[in-house]
């Protein structure tokens, strides 16, 4: 790049100096020219014999090498010049900016762990972190990446999770933590037992998706490649009827008058501008929005996100923090600490938040020897056997199905009846807190054009209603069972105007279906999360709402500037072009509507690489 | 059908990448194909049973093509 640069300094002295010094034979000045246009042209003249010898004619190359030479003959010196140097001042800087975005990407993605250190027999081995085993123990000492997820079986210590999560505050990692492959160990030495093999970790399968983004192109990269496809060659044959028709055919003039707007034409038809500036709109949208952990799978999911209409929030771990407490706990004719013992067991292999409160309230070793057998009705609940006692264990539906006699509960919370051998004994109440910013998410989202906010939950009327309630949201659906949610979604899908997108947002655990099937699918929470991962289009690293709102601003930012780009750049071209076919717009012109256009399309695309304040 | 990606490495014009897209596209056997200019990345799609022959016809396209461009299997 270097080389190129002293080409076009050198080449534009001497330039000036024809241009400006009064030479007093004519002809120094025009020797001046043409060694200043060899200095710059020179290679691309030689790159289009070369591709004409492959029978490669639209080539940019030989229309700017005809284009110039053309203008040499019909005697327009500083025009050939101009057009050349500049062209390649032009080239010199898109290479410089798509250098630039190349590099924030990749700095961006600079997580891949080089090494992994393996302890074996007490030392410490360095090795590719593709050579790890599941169950090994490896090492990670301070200002190291981690390798591969796993669980912290020695030490405790900070890991910075930016580059993952767009997060700036260290996380605490203690011993029996999960932790995984992408956060840099900032305090203590770690020892990790390795849970996921390298391809399967969650630093190799962000990379992946990152990297295979820009596979997925979107419907205006689609419409300027094919744009592209045909514009050259109708720019250049307008440009040989321009040249021959008019002077030889319709006797309107001097050929060489024509020859020049026909020359002017072929400066202007390289779609340069356009297949440059668009991809790179989106990949700095992208881009953009990964530096705020917000994953997205391909520039079609960028560009359809500003369409959004309606956004479907799951209940659960997207509005609330998903993370269940046991509040009371209501027992009769059995000790409370006895129906906690029972319910945990039955909620045993659930993967459902409940179990986790049930399982951290009871806080004592579980005999999974002790449950015999177990059922789940989805929706509703559990039965299960636990030593030789029947526990059925759900919501007021599992009651009437098996007929038992309850007395229903009216609390915030979800309620969890609890029946032994058929006989109510009690209840537990565990409830979920809203998320901080999850009001301010729904105010934001009704500000940025979503005409409706729907909440789809699993859980009970009066919970979701008063969660609805209080962030605002415009309609609430209860007790659904998973199958419901889809047919919620599927009607939603056929209420929504024809152009617009749906949006579903869940956490991905169960509501896969449903996160394929919308328009727009959005995994919250997908750190290391492969489900979600897998099902979303857009995952969100951390558990904040709000990035929601963040995704749609970055794809409005991104499509404002593609329009920008697209409108401008052929416009400037349509009208350099028709006042080039009367003969009004000169060359010149004809550069910077080539050149010019380039280098401000190219500006306005970078702008796309500063998020921040979108956030 | 397999997927398989290639890196290109001097991939240095824009217009030049949407061509070969194009041209890829066209190859027998490959039912889907994308060339990335920002990523100097091309990904395919193609008949897995025929795989060899197709991989070797897509370089030749990408050598007459792009003779700058070095293709390396990522």
């Amino acid at each position: 790049m270097k080389k190129d640069l002293i080409k076009i300094i050198i080449s534009f002295i001497l330039f000036v100096i024809a241009l400006v010094v009064p030479f007093q034979n004519i002809w120094v000045n025009k020797i001046i020219y043409v060694i200043s246009y060899l200095i710059v042209g020179l290679e691309i003249i030689l790159k289009a014999i070369r591709n004409i010898i492959r029978g490669k004619v639209f080539d940019e190359h030989f229309l700017m090498s005809i284009a110039t030479i053309g203008a040499f003959i019909i005697g327009e010196f500083p025009e050939a010049v101009a057009v050349m140097l500049f062209y390649q001042i032009g080239e010199l800087f898109q290479s410089y900016a798509v250098d630039k975005s190349r590099k924030s990407i990749v700095a961006l993605m600079d997580i891949r762990p080089d090494y992994a250190n393996i302890k074996k027999d007490g030392d410490i081995v360095k090795v590719d972190p593709d050579d790890v085993k599941i169950d090994d123990i490896i090492v990670v000492k301070p200002g190291e990446k981690v390798p591969l997820d796993g669980i912290v079986i020695k030490g405790n210590s900070y890991v910075d999770t930016k580059a993952l999560t767009g997060e700036s505050v260290p996380r605490k990692i203690e011993q029996n933590d999960e932790i995984l492959s992408g956060f840099i160990n900032q305090k203590g030495v770690l020892e990790i037992k390795v849970t996921k093999e390298f391809e399967n970790s969650t630093v190799s399968k962000i990379l992946d998706l990152v990297e295979n983004a820009s596979s997925k192109k979107s419907k205006s990269e689609n419409f300027i490649t094919k744009f592209a496809k045909y514009y050259t060659p109708i720019v250049v044959i307008i440009a040989l009827i321009i040249a021959f028709v008019p002077p030889f055919i319709l006797n309107m003039g001097e050929f060489n008058d024509f020859l020049y707007r026909a020359l002017t034409f072929l400066v202007v038809s390289c779609p340069c501008a356009l297949v440059i500036s668009i991809p790179l709109g989106f990949f700095g949208g992208i881009g953009g929005a990964s530096k705020l952990g917000i994953l997205v799978k391909g520039s079609n999911y960028l560009e359809a996100l500003q369409k959004a209409e309606i956004v479907v929030f799951d209940k659960t771990g997207t509005l609330t923090k998903g993370v269940f407490e046991v509040q009371e706990i209501n027992s009769f004719d059995i000790k409370k600490e006895k129906l906690l013992e029972y319910a945990t067991y039955a909620e045993y292999y659930s993967n459902h938040p409940i179990s986790i409160s049930l399982k951290n309230k009871y806080n004592k070793k579980i005999d999974k020897e002790r449950i015999k057998d177990i059922k789940e009705l989805s929706g509703n609940g559990i039965v299960a056997i636990i030593d030789s006692t029947e526990v059925i264990i759900g919501n007021k539906k599992i009651m009437n199905n098996f007929n038992i006699k309850y007395e229903e509960v009216e609390k915030q919370g979800t309620i969890l009846y609890i029946a032994i051998d058929k006989k109510y004994v009690g209840y537990i109440v565990i409830s979920d807190k809203i998320k901080d910013d999850a009001k301010d998410t729904i105010k934001g989202l009704k500000k940025n054009n979503i005409k409706k906010t729907v909440m789809l939950t699993g859980d009970i009327k009066k919970v979701g209603e008063s969660v609805a309630k209080e962030i605002d949201i415009d309609e609430v659906y209860t007790e659904l069972l998973p199958d419901d949610k889809v047919k919620k979604v599927e009607k939603l899908l056929k209420e929504k105007s024809e152009k617009s997108k749906l949006v579903f947002v869940g956490d991905g655990i169960n509501d896969a279906p449903v996160l394929a099937m919308s328009d727009i699918g959005i995994a919250m929470g997908g750190l290391g999360s492969d489900a979600a991962i897998e099902a979303a289009d857009i995952v969100i690293m951390n558990d904040e709402i709000s990035k929601i709102l963040t995704a749609i601003k970055i794809s409005k930012k991104t499509m404002k500037i593609v329009v920008e780009n697209i409108v401008f750049a052929i416009g400037v071209k349509v009208i350099v072009l028709i006042l080039a076919a009367f003969g009004i717009s000169t060359m010149w012109e004809a550069v910077f509507a080539d050149v010019g256009v380039s280098v401000i399309a190219i500006l306005n695309s970078l702008r796309m690489l500063n998020v921040k304040k979108l956030q | 059908m397999i997927k398989i990606k290639y890196k290109l490495d001097g991939l240095d014009c824009a217009n030049c990448a949407a061509r070969l897209e194009d041209k890829v596209k066209k190859v027998d056997g490959v039912e889907d194909a994308s060339v990335s200019f920002l990523s100097c990345k091309m990904t395919l799609e193609i008949d897995e049973k025929r795989q060899e022959e197709i991989v070797e016809k897509i370089k030749k396209v990408v050598k007459k093509e792009e003779p700058d461009v070095n293709i390396k299997e990522i």
